[in-house]
């Protein structure tokens, strides 16, 4: 496969609950080994944009493409086989409450490879020592903070060692030196495995510190504004909206017109 | 993923070399992997690494490294790991850091026996407590309803109303009339025998009225709905909904338990009413198809049998267990922990608990009219 081949291609994507369109006319591309952040206000459909790239919804119009491959023209096996190569983590974890944090990690280990049980343990135990929490295999969910959940829901979405990464939300609910832990974290991880990163996420200083590349929902028109880094979108954007969400401006009217 | 993995060691005097060679990832078959323990003797001062013909590797490769090099840094042997790739040191680097310590140590291993049995009886004195606080709630939250400044929602009130009584007619009326059915079988046998057929009618009438109508229509609520008020509430805990009640100033009690419990407690007495109905109507049907009684004799027979008196028994009993099944669906999705896991617990734990006072309810109740002649 070539590398100018995106790893994760969106054509044309409209989503929508019944007949109500959430966003339409979608079309970005995401390259092998980016940060990209999905951006817009509270309710524009950044989680539901997830949902539609990681399976759980299917594109009233357009498509999606995972090396090149049709995601939902895929059978059912195929699409098993491309969300295996991606980890999710959940706004809030999504660890499932009547397993240990080890259990929660082991389990796609022992469904879908052949390694023995003490590897399994081993890995279990590298994971969760990547994520900070050494020794905390024996807790339950409950048992640890909104913090360490969310970690715990990183190794469990590292466990297979896949090769992209979506994250909802990743710092939502965490203290600004948690959150710029788990960015440096994510970075790190990034750096060293190589995985392609996609967060939802409208935490500035994460989107500053990670992002690479990013696709802009906007509420209004019920579409992206704009796609690019975030970084130089923040300077040289020419819509106002994409300025003043990264820039945190109020929106008042005045302020957008002299630009 | 074909090229399998390979681990050569060499060694240059006091310093050995370890050489990965092809793929070391979670989804490569397992390859021999040479005891390392051994390779320290004669001891060495060095370990290094070469990766430059590593294909690709995972996490796989890390836990085989982190094992080699704890080995090795517990017999005081320097780590060279200057022939990592990058990413793998940098991971490494990452595993080191342990920025929260589990409070303590692991956790605690499994008590003895006797440990056991004490945590059970001081769970039970614990539980037993709580039910007695929760009834005194109950009983504050009902003055405060009686006064009329109980908060809730009348709505939700109809709603239960319509939920325990209309929405669980169709299940109570099957279940009785199949119980009456049973006691009349179960009676013809006995009674063909004395040539005492006709008695059947009172035995159905009392039966029903007696115990069956409010016991059945009690233990069928009680999976019906005191579980759903089990889960309602437990979700309600799950989500800090209860929470939110509280700090606006609204008692959960009030406005969570009052509504489900009154409808439920109203609610019994009709319900067990008409089962007793729906069980003599059973009955009748095998009393006149079976046992060849004329239906006008069998209906007269029955209505001689029951009086007021046993009606009144069967109907106190069902408002009593209405309470009960309110009570125990309430207080355990009250208790309810924070996961889905402890919803499910509270959900059984409800239904258990409910069908356990019925029935304890309902023999203290068999022995109290039996005293005092009723």
């Amino acid at each position: 496969m070539t590398s100018a081949l995106p790893l994760i291609d969106v054509q044309d994507l409209t989503m929508a609950y019944g007949d109500f369109i959430l966003q339409q006319n979608l079309t970005f591309s995401i390259a092998k080994g980016t940060i990209f952040a999905i951006m817009g206000e509270s309710g524009c459909g950044k989680s539901t944009l997830l949902k539609h790239m990681i399976g759980l919804k299917r594109p009233a119009i357009g498509t999606i493409h995972y090396y090149g491959k049709d995601f939902w023209k895929s059978s059912p096996q195929e699409q098993i086989q491309l969300l295996q190569k991606a980890g999710i983590l959940y706004q809030s974890g999504a660890l499932w409450s009547s397993m240990t944090v080890g259990d929660n990690i082991a389990l796609p280990l022992q469904q879908f490879t052949d390694l023995s049980p003490k590897i399994i343990t081993e890995l279990v135990a590298l994971k969760l020592a990547l994520v900070g929490l050494k020794g905390f295999a024996d807790y339950f969910p409950s048992e640890i903070s909104g913090g360490m959940r969310k970690r715990a829901g990183l190794a469990r979405a590292m466990a297979l060692d896949p090769d992209i990464l979506f994250f909802d939300e990743p710092s939502a609910g965490l203290d600004p030196i948690s959150s710029k832990s788990l960015d440096d974290l994510i970075l790190q991880l990034r750096d060293s495995l190589g995985a392609t990163i996609v967060m939802v996420t409208h935490e500035l200083p994460s989107i500053f510190a990670l992002a690479d590349d990013s696709v802009f929902l906007d509420t209004e028109t019920r579409t992206m504004l704009t796609t690019g880094n975030p970084k130089i979108l923040a300077k040289e954007s020419d819509i106002t909206k994409v300025r003043q969400f990264l820039s945190r401006n109020a929106l008042s009217p005045e302020k957008g017109l002299q630009h | 993923m074909t090229t399998e993995c390979a681990l050569q060691t060499n060694r240059d005097r006091d310093r050995l070399c370890l050489t990965f060679l092809g793929s070391w990832t979670i989804h490569t078959p397992l390859c021999a992997i040479p005891a390392i323990h051994p390779l320290f003797s004669p001891p060495v001062t060095t370990l290094c690494f070469n990766t430059d013909n590593l294909n690709e590797w995972d996490s796989r490769l890390l836990i085989e490294l982190s094992r080699i090099i704890d080995l090795a840094e517990s017999q005081a042997i320097t780590v060279d790991n200057q022939g990592l790739p990058p990413g793998v040191r940098n991971l490494l680097q990452l595993t080191k850091q342990n920025k929260d310590k589990p409070s303590a140590a692991e956790k605690t291993t499994t008590p003895g026996f006797l440990a056991d049995l004490g945590n059970h009886t001081l769970g039970f004195l614990r539980e037993s407590q709580e039910m007695v606080i929760f009834t005194g709630e109950i009983i504050l939250a009902y003055s405060r309803f009686f006064l009329g400044r109980a908060r809730f929602l009348k709505e939700d009130f109809f709603y239960f109303l319509y939920d325990c009584g209309p929405q669980s007619l169709p299940i109570v009326t099957l279940i009785s009339f199949l119980v009456g059915v049973i006691l009349a079988f179960v009676g013809a046998v006995q009674l063909k025998m004395f040539g005492a057929d006709i008695y059947i009618a009172d035995l159905v009438g009392l039966g029903m009225t007696r115990e069956m109508g409010a016991m059945m229509a009690a233990i069928i609520l009680a999976g019906r709905t005191g579980a759903a008020f089990a889960a309602q509430l437990g979700t309600m805990q799950v989500n800090e909904e209860i929470d939110a009640l509280k700090t606006m100033g609204i008692s959960p009690m009030d406005f969570l338990v009052i509504p489900r419990m009154t409808a439920l407690i109203m609610m019994m007495p009709l319900l067990a009413l008409w089962a007793d109905f729906i069980g003599i109507l059973g009955g009748f049907f095998i009393g006149c198809l079976t046992l060849d009684i004329s239906a006008s004799l069998y209906y007269e027979q029955t209505i001689k049998a029951i009086t007021l008196n046993h009606f009144s028994v069967g109907l106190i009993k069902a408002a009593v267990f209405g309470y009960l099944v309110a009570f125990c669906g309430c207080l355990k999705g009250i208790q309810c922990g924070r996961s889905a896991s402890s919803v499910g617990k509270a959900t059984t734990s409800a239904v258990v608990t409910a069908i356990v006072f019925i029935v304890m309810a309902d023999a203290a109740f068999t022995f109290l009219f039996n005293i005092i002649g009723v």
